[in-house]
């Protein structure tokens, strides 16, 4: 009878409970009625031969990859005297820091709002309906006078208040201490160091096949990709989402990518799924925000101006809309330090009844969100898969980068764990690059906020992204940025100051990610 | 406790007869709390106070149990602040005429795996009475000792301290059919019995039912953002 058992038995009743409320449940319960007209089925061992229906038929498997879903989203439950904001984040002043960081956008989405007199809501007229709905494919031909809204905030404003993060009680004296932060992030969170990064992130290793590395031109295919690209077929085949996710460490083929990231993020295209994005559709269409502007702006400015992802500008516009409607997201804020905002229908200011979140899912975009979705166009075509895919990866892992917290995949920790890795194993180069006032982070925190989107080239950010995927954490991310200051250290070393550090750093897209991450993490002396 | 995502074998996927054989369930016994006083903590440094330049690494809590009599102990929880090792004391009654010994029952329990970083730091902590190193039958007295070795913190305590006594035998419920299907278990039945209280524990404290429409009756026409 030890902790770890009970431990066990209450994330079972968990899962048990949340699979309850869901379409899986009500599938196998059909399921099971409709087996009973299976010869196989005797009363007199009726659960034995369910069960074994199951098994043969598959749906064990589908109830296998739910359960697998859950555990990798849902933090494991916490103590019962926690109270809810323990769950969404465990440290007081981080929680605080959030709190005003989210009170300073509030406050300017509102003041956007009066300086322009725009409602945050308004329901569309019927004219104005049809229209939109005439043009639901071709958003990207319109071109509404975006030029008096601004981004509600830009990354950099995002890494000021980072910077500014102090525990209360934490030793913060001036005097220089053995502990003292030399880079920009001042909070002292645990972060991996090399070796355990080695340990974690095992499959990266010299001696275990990449794609991104042993399926490039001078290799020959059966030394690796052809048995790779085997193994992932039967993976598909076999619908086992733990097994993908293992399986995607060592990258995905661009054939089987899409399936694959479906399978692990356990989604799969139920009419129930393009139904409820239809009804996203019809919310868009009849109710007008003022974030979609905030969105349309954002893409113009980003994914409209690069060279890869401009074609996929309607796609953009067709998730994003349907993601601010979206009010299934707001469950996600059970584990993410942030709160969604607030609101009261027009009047009835104060009653509760009266009560709504804005934007329905909860989440206000900012300068470079529509990034987040690019690269998925490359994947898939059809908008309701499109879209559920990419509300999955937000709900994941996105949100992280851009709230406070203390997760280990938390931008905070990413931060901390790059300027870490860059002070333990390239001083020189940390030391310089601070002396000329360029703190490293300054460069590379636009890179870990947009998961890299828009600065690699597409195949090599899919092939990071398959990692995120591989590992369940974004730590990836910081080791990356840390990886490509190392391959630039020569170069970086001769510049005199912040403006030409950046233009050191300014171009990525002919970098390779995976031969710099296992140089990095396994060949670099230290 | 740790479950390796990439490693297939650690994770509880098995059917449902292997779940079942690891049901064991500490925490869900009905528990009663004791009411006690925490007196004030005390700081164990050498040197006087005032001038000695370091923070004090070890601090004592003593919990009194004033108006009851000698307990059984089941459960204590408490909120961290930056302890990083807990070590606990207790004195117990003795029915012979010897005065009641102080007897250690926990020894440096680690509650920051790492003392300088913030890991733990602010966690939600129960210990048990089957963790404890002496039985604990009847208890008179307790005196937690709270070590923090870092010097990078400025203070450290324990908060919202609560001393449980085991309750009454929780009622047997009901459960459904597939509960009581004859499974080959080596745990014994009440064990079911509590897991199945457990699941409608969880189910009565929040629902989860899908959230649907964003508008209140088709209106959707807001006020400005409200800062609470």
């Amino acid at each position: 009878m030890s902790q770890e058992e009970s431990d066990i038995s209450l994330i079972i009743a968990q899962i048990v409970q949340k699979l309850k409320g869901s379409n899986l449940y009500a599938q196998l319960e059909r399921q099971a009625w409709a087996s009973l007209q299976r010869p196989e089925i005797k009363l007199e061992s009726l659960k034995e031969d369910i069960k074994e229906f199951f098994k043969i038929s598959g749906w064990e498997k589908k109830l296998q990859n739910a359960v697998y879903s859950e555990l990798s989203v849902f933090p494991l439950p916490s103590h019962p005297a926690a109270p809810p904001e323990h769950l969404k984040e465990p440290l007081v002043y981080m929680r605080k820091a959030q709190g005003s960081w989210e009170k300073r956008i509030l406050k300017s989405l509102n003041s956007m709002c009066t300086e322009l007199s725009i409602p945050l809501a308004r329901k569309r007229p019927v004219g104005e309906q049809k229209e939109l709905l005439n043009k639901w494919n071709e958003m990207g031909t319109d071109e509404p006078d975006l030029s008096l809204f601004r981004p509600v905030y830009a990354p950099k404003d995002f890494l000021e208040v980072l910077i500014n993060l102090r525990n209360p009680n934490y030793e913060n004296g001036d005097s220089l201490s053995f502990r003292t932060h030399l880079g920009l992030i001042q909070v002292p969170l645990k972060v991996k160091d090399i070796p355990e990064l080695k340990e974690c992130f095992i499959e990266l290793g010299l001696n275990t096949g990449q794609l991104g590395i042993d399926d490039s031109t001078q290799v020959p295919p059966e030394l690796f990709e052809n048995e790779h690209v085997r193994i992932g077929q039967k993976v598909l085949a076999e619908q086992d989402s733990a097994a993908a996710q293992q399986y995607v460490r060592q990258g995905s083929p661009t054939a089987l990518r899409a399936e694959l990231w479906a399978l692990i993020l356990n989604i799969s295209s139920q009419p129930e799924d393009i139904l409820y994005y239809e009804q996203l559709k019809t919310n868009v269409i009849q109710h007008d925000l003022l974030v979609d502007s905030l969105i349309y702006k954002d893409v113009k400015l980003t994914a409209s101006n690069d060279d890869y992802y401009f074609v996929f500008e309607d796609y953009l516009y067709q998730v994003l809309l349907c993601f601010s409607r979206d009010t299934s997201v707001l469950s996600h804020f059970a584990y993410n330090s942030a709160s969604p905002p607030k609101s009261y229908i027009r009047g009835k200011l104060g009653l509760e009844e009266y009560a709504v979140f804005y934007p329905p899912n909860g989440v206000i975009p900012f300068h470079g969100f529509s990034m987040y979705v690019a690269p998925l166009c490359f994947l898939y075509h059809e908008p309701s898969k499109l879209y559920q895919i990419f509300r999955e990866m937000y709900v994941r892992f996105f949100f992280r980068l851009h709230s406070i917290s203390s997760h280990p995949s938390g931008i905070v920790s990413l931060c901390l764990l790059f300027e870490t890795l860059l002070q333990t194993y390239l001083p020189q180069l940390f030391y310089h690059l601070r002396e000329i006032g360029a703190q490293p982070l300054r460069i590379s925190f636009k890179w870990m906020v947009r998961a890299f989107s828009g600065y690699l080239a597409t195949d090599q950010l899919l092939l990071l992204w398959d990692r995120i995927l591989g590992y369940n954490s974004l730590e990836i991310l910081a080791v990356l940025a840390a990886a490509v200051f190392a391959f630039r250290a020569v170069n970086l070393m001769e510049v005199t100051s912040l403006a030409a550090a950046e233009a050191v750093l300014a171009d990525l897209s002919t970098l390779k990610v995976m031969p710099l991450l296992q140089i990095f993490l396994f060949a670099t002396v230290t | 406790m740790r479950l390796g995502w990439g490693c297939q074998e650690g994770l509880v996927v098995g059917g449902p007869e292997q779940r079942l054989r690891l049901v064991a369930l500490g925490g869900i016994m009905s528990r009663v709390s004791v009411p006690c006083h925490v007196k004030g903590t005390v700081a164990l440094q050498v040197g006087d106070v005032r001038t000695s330049h370091g923070r004090p690494g070890v601090l004592v809590i003593d919990v009194t149990f004033p108006s009851v009599a000698p307990f059984e102990l089941q459960e204590i929880t408490f909120k961290n602040y930056y302890t990083a090792f807990l070590s606990i004391r207790v004195r117990q009654h003795t029915s012979m005429h010897t005065p009641a010994k102080w007897v250690t029952c926990l020894r440096d329990h680690c509650l920051m795996p790492n003392p300088h970083s913030e890991e733990g730091a602010q966690d939600y902590v129960s210990l048990f009475k089957h963790q404890m190193l002496c039985d604990m039958a009847r208890v008179l007295e307790l005196r937690l000792i709270l070590r923090q070795p870092s010097p990078l913190w400025l203070s450290f305590t324990v908060e919202e301290l609560q001393i449980y006594q085991q309750g009454p035998k929780s009622p047997s419920m009901t459960f459904p059919k597939w509960l009581s299907h004859p499974v080959p278990c080596e745990q014994p039945v009440p064990l079911l019995e509590q897991m199945w209280a457990l699941t409608e524990m969880i189910r009565a404290s929040h629902t989860s039912a899908r959230i649907g429409r964003f508008d209140v009756d088709g209106c959707y026409d807001l006020n400005l953002l409200s800062y609470t």
